[in-house]
C-alpha cells in the first residue's frame, strides 16, 4: 500500500527511534491530541521503542468520548421514534448515555444503522421519502468538510427528509484549555496530522507563542509519529517552541481553503461542552441559520433529563492527560470495554479502550506487556 | 474517526445532479468512488487521502521521500562519527 | 466550568445482543453462565470444538455447527461448503476423521428453488471431496420474514485417529504455533457481497476441508498436542481460547502472520483488523518445538496449507493472554474480541 506501508518499515522504524534515544537527555511529557494517533501508538507498542525519559500521554482527541451525555441521550431519543433511521459511525453506537446506548435502542428494535459516510446517510433519506433520516454527526474538523456536503447537497436537491444531529469539535480551543490548567504537565503536542490537513496550521501560531510550547503536526504511521516525536524532543532540547509540520507530505500551512469554506458556508463556531472537561468556549460547530432546516435538534425536540454523577469515572481527567488509563481505580475491574463506566473505555479511539486491549495494564507493579517485553 | 487512506486516481468526472467533481479511485486493487471537490487541483494519477469518501489533499510525492533521506543522512554521520578516532 | 458526568453502566445481561453471536468474549460468556451450568459433564466442559467420546470400545468424535451466514452465496462459496466444511473441520480438529454428517435445513417461505439446488450442489461437492456421507437430514419450513432464507444446520461424527489427546490441555510451554495459510478471506469475501467496495480481482472465501492437513501431520507421526480451525473472531479469538484453557502465555509475531495484500487493504479500508477477521479454511496447530520444522514441511505439502508458517511460540505463565510483537518491534496484548466486528459472517 503505497504512502503506507513505507512508513511502517522496521528499519526505518528502528532507526528513528535510535534518533530519538541520542536526542534525549532529559524527561519530558508530550500529548497527541488524535484518537487514531492514540490507536496506531497503542497498537503497535510505539511506547516501547522510546527511552523511558519520554512520555506519551493521550488529550481529549476522541470525539466519540468527549461527545457530551446529552447529545448521545438526545441521539437515542430521536432514534426511537417509529419514522426515524439514525445513522451513524460504528463507534457512537456502543458509548452508553444516561440509561441506553445507540447498541441498546437498536436491539430493542429502533432503526440504528451504521455509514461510513453522511453521503451514505444522505442516499438512505432519497431512498425512503417516508422516512426521516438523521446523521449523527460527531467529529473534529476532519469530518466536518464530508457534513458540510451532505448538509450543501441536501439543500440544493430539497431533500426534505434529512437532517443531522451536530457535535462537532474542534482541536486548537481544546489544547487550548489543556495548557490554561494549572495541573498541565504537558511540554509539547503533536497535532493531529489529518485535522490540519482540512485547517491548515496557522491557528497553532499562537498557542505555540503564548505557552512556549513546540507544536509538531504529525501524521498516523509509526515513523510518522516517532519523527513527530523526534522533532518536539529536539525543540525542547534546545529550547525552542515552535510550529512545525511533520505530515508535510498531506498537509499544507493554509491547509484545504474549498474544504474550509463550504466548511464556513454551512456552519459556524460555536460553545461546546465536553464530557469530562467541561464546556469551552467557541469550541464546536453549530448548522448556520440558513440550514436551520437541517438541524435534527430543531426538528426534533426532545426532553433530556439531567444525568447522575457517576464518581468512579475519571473520564475527564484521562482525557485531559492528567491520569493513565491504568490509575484508575476501577480501570479493568469495575469498568471494561463490556462493562463501561465511561466513554474512553467504550470507543475504538478512547485511550482506556486502547490500554484495555492492548494491554497496557498494572498488575503487581509491572504491565502485563513489559513482563512479556522481558522475553524477546 | 480520522482514518484517511491514500489512493490514486483513476479517472474523474463530474456527477449529473450538481455537477460535483467526482473520481475513481484505486486503493492497490480495491476501486471506490471518491468526491474531488475539494480538490481541484488534483489529475488522473495523482494519490489523494481519502476521508469517508472526501479527497482531501493530494499527496506531496516529493515531501513523502523526506524522512527517508533524513534517515539516509542521519545513517551516513554516524558512519562519519564512528571512523573519525 | 461545570465537571460532566459520566454514564452508568448499562445493563448487558437481560437480553441477547448479535454480539453474543461473534464468537468473542460475549459468546464465551454466554456459554459460561447459561448453557454450561444447565448442561453440566465432562465431554462439554473440555469446551473443544468437538466431544469425545468412548462408546462400545471406539473413540468417536461429535459435533455440530449452525450456520446463519448472509448473503447465502458468496464468491467462492454457499452456506452450504461452509455447513460442511465446517463441521469437517470441527472433527479434524479432535484428530478425528470424519466419515458421517447430518444437515437441517429450516428454509424460509419463499426461497428460490434455484438457489437451494445451487447450496445443495455444493455441498454434494463439499462432502464428496472431504469423503463425507451426508447420511440423515431434516427440513422445516417457517413462514416469510421469520428465516432469512435458510438456516442450516450440520452434525458429524468421526473416528478418532490421534493417538494422544488433542487439545489446550495437551498445549506445553515452548510449543510452536504454526498458522495454516493467509487470513481473513472469508471474512472480507462475504463484506465484498454486502456491497461498498468494488474489487478489481475477487476476494473469494478459503472455505475448504482441512482434514487432508490434520491426517498428514498424524501419519507422519507429529506430535499434535492441540488444533483449532480459525472460524469468527479469527486468530485472536482462537489463541486467546486456547491460551485461557491452557492457562500459558502465547506469543506471535505480526510479520509472521501471513495476509494477502488485497484483504490487508480492505481491512485498512474498513477498519478492521485481519487477525480478527472470519475464516473457513485455516487452522492453527500446536506442536512441540522439536517437530516445529518438519510439521511446516508437510503442512505446506497439502494444498490446503500449502502457506503454512510458524507464527509465535507458547510460554509458561499462568496468565493465559496472548502478546503480539508488532511489525515495528512493539509489544501489545492481542485481546479477545469484545463486541462484534462483523455480523453473520458465517
Amino acid at each position: 500500500m503505497k504512502f503506507l506501508d513505507e512508513y511502517r518499515d522496521y528499519a526505518s522504524v528502528q532507526r528513528m527511534a535510535q534518533a530519538i534515544r541520542r536526542t534525549t537527555t532529559r524527561p519530558w511529557t508530550l500529548m497527541e491530541v488524535c484518537g487514531g494517533q492514540t490507536h496506531t501508538i497503542v497498537k503497535t507498542g510505539l511506547q516501547d521503542l522510546l527511552p523511558a525519559e519520554i512520555s506519551l500521554v493521550h488529550g481529549p482527541g476522541c470525539p466519540v468520548c468527549v461527545t457530551p451525555l446529552e447529545m448521545i441521550d438526545r441521539a437515542v431519543a430521536i432514534a426511537q421514534r417509529p419514522e426515524v433511521i439514525l445513522c451513524s459511525f460504528g463507534d457512537m453506537l456502543r458509548v452508553p448515555g444516561s440509561a441506553q446506548s445507540l447498541f441498546d435502542v437498536k436491539s430493542l428494535g429502533a432503526d440504528v444503522r451504521i455509514v461510513y459516510s453522511p453521503l451514505d446517510a444522505l442516499q438512505l433519506a432519497r431512498a425512503n421519502p417516508k422516512r426521516e433520516v438523521v446523521f449523527f454527526a460527531v467529529g473534529f474538523e476532519t469530518t466536518a468538510p464530508a457534513n458540510a456536503m451532505a448538509v450543501w447537497e441536501a439543500e440544493r436537491e430539497k431533500v426534505p427528509n434529512f437532517s443531522m444531529l451536530v457535535s462537532h469539535v474542534l482541536v486548537p480551543p481544546a489544547m487550548e484549555a489543556i495548557l490554561a490548567s494549572p495541573d498541565c504537565r504537558v511540554q509539547a503536542f503533536l497535532a493531529a496530522g489529518h485535522v490540519c490537513m482540512v485547517m491548515g496550521f496557522e491557528e497553532y501560531l499562537p498557542i505555540s507563542r503564548k505557552y512556549r510550547v513546540p507544536i509538531v503536526v504529525t501524521g498516523f504511521e509509526p515513523l510518522d509519529l516517532l519523527e513527530g516525536v523526534h522533532m518536539a524532543v529536539a525543540q525542547l532540547e534546545s529550547g525552542r517552541a515552535e510550529v512545525e509540520n511533520q505530515y508535510a507530505r498531506a498537509v499544507r500551512r493554509a491547509g484545504n481553503r474549498p474544504a474550509q469554506q463550504r466548511i464556513a458556508e454551512v456552519f459556524e463556531v460555536t460553545r461546546r461542552a465536553w464530557r469530562g472537561i467541561g464546556e469551552i468556549p467557541s469550541s464546536g460547530l453549530r448548522l448556520r441559520d440558513a440550514y436551520r432546516r437541517f438541524d435534527a435538534e430543531s426538528r426534533f425536540p426532545v426532553e433530556i433529563g439531567h444525568a447522575a454523577e457517576s464518581s468512579e469515572c475519571i473520564a475527564g481527567l484521562v482525557l485531559q492527560g492528567q491520569r493513565k488509563p491504568y490509575e484508575c481505580p476501577a480501570f479493568g475491574t469495575r469498568c471494561t470495554p463490556d462493562t463501561p463506566l465511561g466513554a474512553p473505555m467504550v470507543s475504538s479511539e478512547g485511550a482506556c479502550a486502547a490500554y484495555f486491549h492492548f494491554g497496557r495494564r498494572k498488575e503487581n507493579g509491572d504491565s502485563i506487556v513489559s513482563i512479556a517485553a522481558s522475553d524477546h | 474517526m480520522c482514518l484517511a487512506v491514500p489512493g490514486r486516481i483513476l479517472t474523474i468526472f463530474e456527477e449529473e445532479n450538481l455537477g460535483l467533481r467526482r473520481g475513481k479511485v484505486d486503493f492497490s486493487g480495491i476501486r471506490k468512488e471518491v468526491c474531488l471537490a475539494y480538490t481541484p487541483e488534483a489529475r488522473v494519477g495523482d494519490y489523494v487521502l481519502v476521508h469517508v469518501g472526501f479527497a482531501l489533499s493530494v499527496v506531496d510525492e516529493q515531501e513523502a521521500q523526506r524522512v527517508f533521506e533524513a534517515l539516509r543522512q542521519l545513517d551516513q554521520l554516524e558512519e562519519l562519527q564512528e571512523g573519525a578516532p | 466550568m461545570a465537571i460532566l458526568s459520566c454514564p452508568l453502566p448499562r445493563p448487558t445481561t437481560d437480553r441477547i445482543l448479535l454480539a453474543h453471536g461473534g464468537g468473542g468474549r460475549l459468546t464465551n460468556q454466554l456459554i459460561e453462565s447459561v448453557f454450561l451450568p444447565a448442561f453440566s459433564n465432562s465431554a462439554l466442559e473440555s469446551r473443544h470444538d468437538g466431544a469425545v467420546l468412548s462408546a462400545a470400545g471406539a473413540r468417536l468424535a461429535m459435533t455440530t455447527d449452525t450456520y446463519v451466514v448472509h448473503p447465502l452465496i458468496f464468491p467462492g462459496g454457499t452456506i452450504g461448503d461452509l455447513a460442511v466444511n465446517g463441521t469437517v473441520n470441527d472433527l479434524a480438529m479432535c484428530g478425528a476423521r470424519p466419515f458421517a454428517l447430518s444437515a437441517g435445513f429450516v428454509l424460509e417461505e419463499g426461497l428460490s428453488m434455484e438457489t437451494l439446488r445451487t447450496i445443495v450442489a455444493s455441498m454434494r461437492d463439499a462432502a464428496w471431496a472431504a469423503h463425507v456421507a451426508i447420511v440423515t437430514g431434516d427440513t422445516k419450513v417457517v413462514d416469510k420474514g421469520k428465516g432469512d432464507g435458510l438456516f442450516l444446520n450440520t452434525s458429524g461424527i468421526g473416528v478418532v485417529v490421534a493417538p494422544h489427546p488433542v487439545g489446550p490441555e495437551s498445549v506445553r510451554p515452548g510449543d510452536a504455533v504454526l498458522v495454516s495459510g493467509d487470513l481473513g478471506a472469508h471474512g472480507i469475501a462475504i463484506l465484498s457481497v454486502r456491497g461498498g467496495l468494488e474489487f478489481e480481482s475477487e476476494v473469494q472465501s478459503d472455505t475448504a476441508s482441512l482434514w487432508p492437513a490434520v491426517e498428514a501431520l498424524f501419519e507422519a507421526g507429529i506430535e499434535v498436542h492441540c488444533l483449532r480451525d480459525l472460524t469468527r473472531g479469527g486468530l485472536s479469538s482462537a489463541l486467546n481460547e486456547i491460551a485461557s484453557a491452557a492457562r500459558m502465555r502465547i506469543t506471535v509475531e505480526e510479520a509472521q502472520i501471513p495476509v494477502s495484500g488485497v484483504v490487508r487493504v480492505a481491512c485498512e479500508l474498513l477498519g478492521l483488523d485481519p487477525l480478527y477477521v472470519a475464516n473457513e479454511g485455516r487452522l492453527v496447530a500446536f506442536v512441540p518445538e522439536r517437530d516445529a520444522d518438519r510439521a511446516l514441511e508437510i503442512l505446506r505439502s497439502q494444498a490446503v496449507s500449502a502457506g503454512a508458517v510458524r507464527a509465535g511460540t507458547v510460554h509458561e505463565d499462568v496468565s493465559g493472554i496472548v502478546i503480539l510483537r508488532s511489525r515495528v518491534g512493539g509489544n501489545r496484548v492481542l485481546d479477545m474480541l469484545s463486541g462484534e466486528q462483523l455480523p453473520r459472517i458465517c
